[in-house]
């Protein structure tokens, strides 16, 4: 059994100042009517502020000092998502409270291969969420947390080592009542090398079994549970920014902390994320959301900060401002899948690995807007502007098809007002042929092959001496095509087509209509 | 000497040649045009600008068999900010598949200049076809040195009157449209020489349909005149 402590210190101020590149003198208040200082950064020490000092002494040595009360709940979350982070890198987490974590990791080093790379990857990853701990590791889990709040990055892996590195600390480390402590120091008892020394049973008779058995828990005399630390199912993160912001830069710093530990929540639970909801919190207005959605699922950082920055400067492009400054962020993960680890490959592949065809669909798709990038899909109908439909790219099967949107149908109505008029006797009266409404629909083997631009709405065209035109007198090619076709959805249709030429050499789909003499552009071959 | 067998000394260049270079290229389908291309094809890694004046003489049905190769393999082929509604029977009537046809909406020629150049950048394009407004030469540049990072093969449309102005495109064709055929004149292309103008029939399966319709039916279309109802009755009852 190997464990290992990561020892935040000064934990409320960490987690408070982790969102601000170059934080100026900042301190953690108690809170109340005479609030005082708990604890300082280092250029608030500069400016000779120290704790327990009143923050209005604070003030008037650093003018332009920040100061927040301190928050429990908040500290309590942030441990706990700290902890699912570190989830990563071993199964067996548990929480030491209030401001240090314990990792088992005997059965990580040869994944990791070995304690050297496994330690490194630790405090590399805990300086990019913004931390700073210190990292100790012994054989027991006590030791572990004895070292790491004495603030020793050593790293022990024998008991025998561990007792003369114990011996030195001072017994205020120990998880013991103040008075304990304070009777031992004026006994005369400073250290914990001195207090193993006394009697036991003596020692246990005045200051009860607790302290003895604490210190045969760091010394592997007694067994040492802890108690397990499951990490939630969701990731939901909030971060209250130190000053507020209006920039998108000084915003996407603070967000990459959260997404870094998101990464390696998801990395823990083997999963890749799909969608993504970051709130920005504002003094005064509703909170802006923005949503992120992957195509396919993904826990890489650096995708999705890059997603998200070029939403973010999408929502300027568009002439949408955040409407006030940002205090707060929130991060959530909606929706996750399950996403292994890809296998390194002997031989490099060629193929195009799946994720990477989707980065520039879901890159354009940020910044340009969801329903902007999108794929078409024919659809079995006769009439034209039904016969496609709008899907999403890659996926042009039936289950992917959205049906086309009301504007388009209701182009459909647009030129036919004369169609709903009763009908003339000449078109109703005769048997339409074979080709319209009929229920499997034929493929596409008519006389003609279809065009490939369809205009939006069907233009109409001047009639010259009888004659369509366009720019210029029309000469038609082919034709007619009937299509007579969808009375049973209200936009029936009952056409000619024809292909007609341009004089300057365009060819284009026309029709006209049955019951009125107006000829249409529906599109162009090209 | 005879003269051929002077002009076989390879000493010689001819006013008519261009050197050949070896350049990537996807074959265009029309065996006259590839000859006269460098690479015997469309250039990979390289931007191709089509200026032509009026829409829907067949420039897409030029590039189409180069596209439909293109569209059966992995990448995708990216259409921005096309000037129509792209008609899906249309483009699956062709061949292409459309599984890996993505098209584009914006709302500026800015947008689209920044998502054409994305897309030529990403690599994971096969083919991009960009309708953008007047482009500068810079971005024009921009384009082509996006395309020959990411090795896709980009298509900027634009008006013939850009003809006269320089652009860093590596070809550039100008197209007309004759009475059934596309007029092709390359303007610049890599390796240089004088090419002649090109008639190309990009029609051809239209072409023969139309001959027999014109057979089938009697010589009514020929001329553009508004059926009268009679004798539209009167057809329904012969065909």
């Amino acid at each position: 059994m190997l464990w290992v402590c990561m020892h935040l210190s000064d934990f409320s101020l960490q987690l408070w100042l982790q969102g601000l590149r170059d934080p100026g003198p900042a301190v953690i208040t108690t809170g109340g009517n005479r609030p005082e200082v708990l604890s300082c950064n280092p250029p608030a020490r500069s400016h000779g502020i120290a704790p327990g000092m009143t923050v209005s002494a604070a003030v008037a040595l650093a003018p332009d000092l920040i100061q927040r009360p301190r928050d429990l709940v908040a500290e309590q979350h942030a441990l706990e998502r700290v902890a699912a982070w570190a989830g990563q890198f071993t199964s067996r987490l548990s929480l030491a409270q209030p401001d240090a974590l314990l990792l088992e990791i005997q059965g990580s080093l040869r994944l990791f291969n070995g304690l050297r790379s496994l330690l490194l990857h630790l405090s590399a990853g805990l300086s990019d969420l913004g931390y700073t701990a210190t990292i100790a590791t012994a054989p027991t889990s006590t030791g572990a947390r004895l070292l790491a709040r004495a603030g020793m990055n050593s790293t022990v892996t024998e008991i025998a080592r561990l007792e003369p590195m114990l011996a030195g600390l001072p017994l205020i480390l120990l998880d013991q009542p103040e008075e304990t402590t304070h009777m031992l120091a004026v006994m005369g008892v400073h250290t914990i090398g001195e207090c193993r020394a006394l009697p036991r049973d003596g020692l246990a008779r005045r200051f009860g079994q607790s302290l003895v058995d604490e210190l045969d828990r760091a010394l592997d005399r007694l067994p040492d549970p802890r108690k397990p630390y499951l990490p939630p199912t969701r990731y939901t993160a909030r971060l209250v920014l130190p000053a507020p912001v209006y920039e998108t830069e000084p915003l996407l710093f603070a967000t990459k902390r959260l997404i870094l530990e998101l990464a390696g929540f998801l990395r823990m639970k083997q999963a890749g994320i799909t969608k993504l909801k970051l709130t920005l919190h504002h003094e005064d207005s509703k909170p802006t959301i923005v949503k992120l959605g992957f195509a396919v699922p993904s826990r890489d950082p650096q995708r999705i900060l890059t997603l998200l920055r070029e939403r973010l400067s999408g929502l300027e492009l568009h002439g949408f401002k955040l409407p006030d400054r940002v205090e707060a962020i929130t991060l959530v993960s909606e929706e996750t899948r399950p996403l292994g680890s890809r296998n390194l490959s002997l031989f490099p592949e060629d193929r195009l690995p799946e994720e990477q065809r989707w980065l520039i669909i879901e890159h354009l798709r940020a910044r340009l807007g969801v329903d902007a990038v999108y794929s078409i899909a024919s659809h079995p109908d006769h009439r034209p502007e039904l016969s496609w439909r709008v899907c999403e790219p890659g996926r042009n099967d039936l289950e992917g098809r959205e049906a086309a949107s009301p504007r388009r149908s209701s182009s459909t109505a647009a030129p036919p007002d004369s169609l709903s008029t009763a009908a003339p006797p000449c078109s109703s009266s005769t048997a339409p042929p074979p080709r319209s409404s009929s229920t499997a629909p034929p493929p596409r083997s008519s006389s003609t092959a279809p065009p490939l631009w369809l205009l939006e709405t069907p233009r109409r065209l001047q009639i010259l001496d009888d004659a369509p035109a366009l720019d210029g007198p029309l000469t038609l090619l082919t034709g007619p095509e009937r299509i007579e076709s969808g009375w049973w959805d209200g936009n029936d249709v009952g056409r000619d087509y024809f292909i007609a030429e341009d004089t300057s050499g365009t060819r284009c789909w026309i029709f006209r209509e049955h019951n009125s003499t107006s000829w249409y552009l529906q599109g162009l071959f090209s | 000497m005879p003269l051929d067998l002077v002009l076989q000394n390879p000493a010689i260049w001819r006013g008519d040649q261009y050197a050949k270079v070896a350049v990537e290229s996807v074959p265009t389908g029309f065996v006259e045009l590839d000859t006269q291309l460098p690479g015997g094809g469309w250039p990979q890694a390289a931007l191709t600008e089509i200026l032509t004046n009026q829409r829907g003489i067949g420039e897409l049905r030029l590039l189409a068999p180069a596209l439909v190769r293109l569209s059966h393999e992995e990448k995708w082929i990216v259409l921005v900010a096309p000037p129509h509604l792209p008609y899906a029977p249309g483009f699956e009537s062709l061949g292409l598949n459309l599984a890996r046809m993505v098209l584009v909406r914006t709302k500026s020629d800015a947008e689209s200049l920044w998502a054409a150049e994305r897309c030529l950048r990403s690599g994971s394009c096969a083919a991009v076809l960009a309708w953008t407004g007047a482009g500068s030469q810079q971005t024009i540049r921009r384009m082509q040195l996006a395309a020959e990072e990411g090795k896709g093969f980009g298509v900027v449309f634009g008006p013939t009157r850009n003809a006269a102005l320089p652009s860093p495109a590596p070809l550039r064709i100008q197209l007309t449209a004759d009475r059934e055929k596309l007029q092709l004149q390359i303007i610049k292309r890599r390796g240089g020489g004088w090419a002649a103008p090109l008639s190309l029939n990009v029609n051809r399966s239209q072409r023969n349909r139309i001959e027999r319709a014109a057979t089938n039916i009697p010589g009514i279309y020929a001329t553009p005149t508004r059926p009268s109802p009679r004798l539209h009755r009167l057809r329904q009852g012969l065909a």
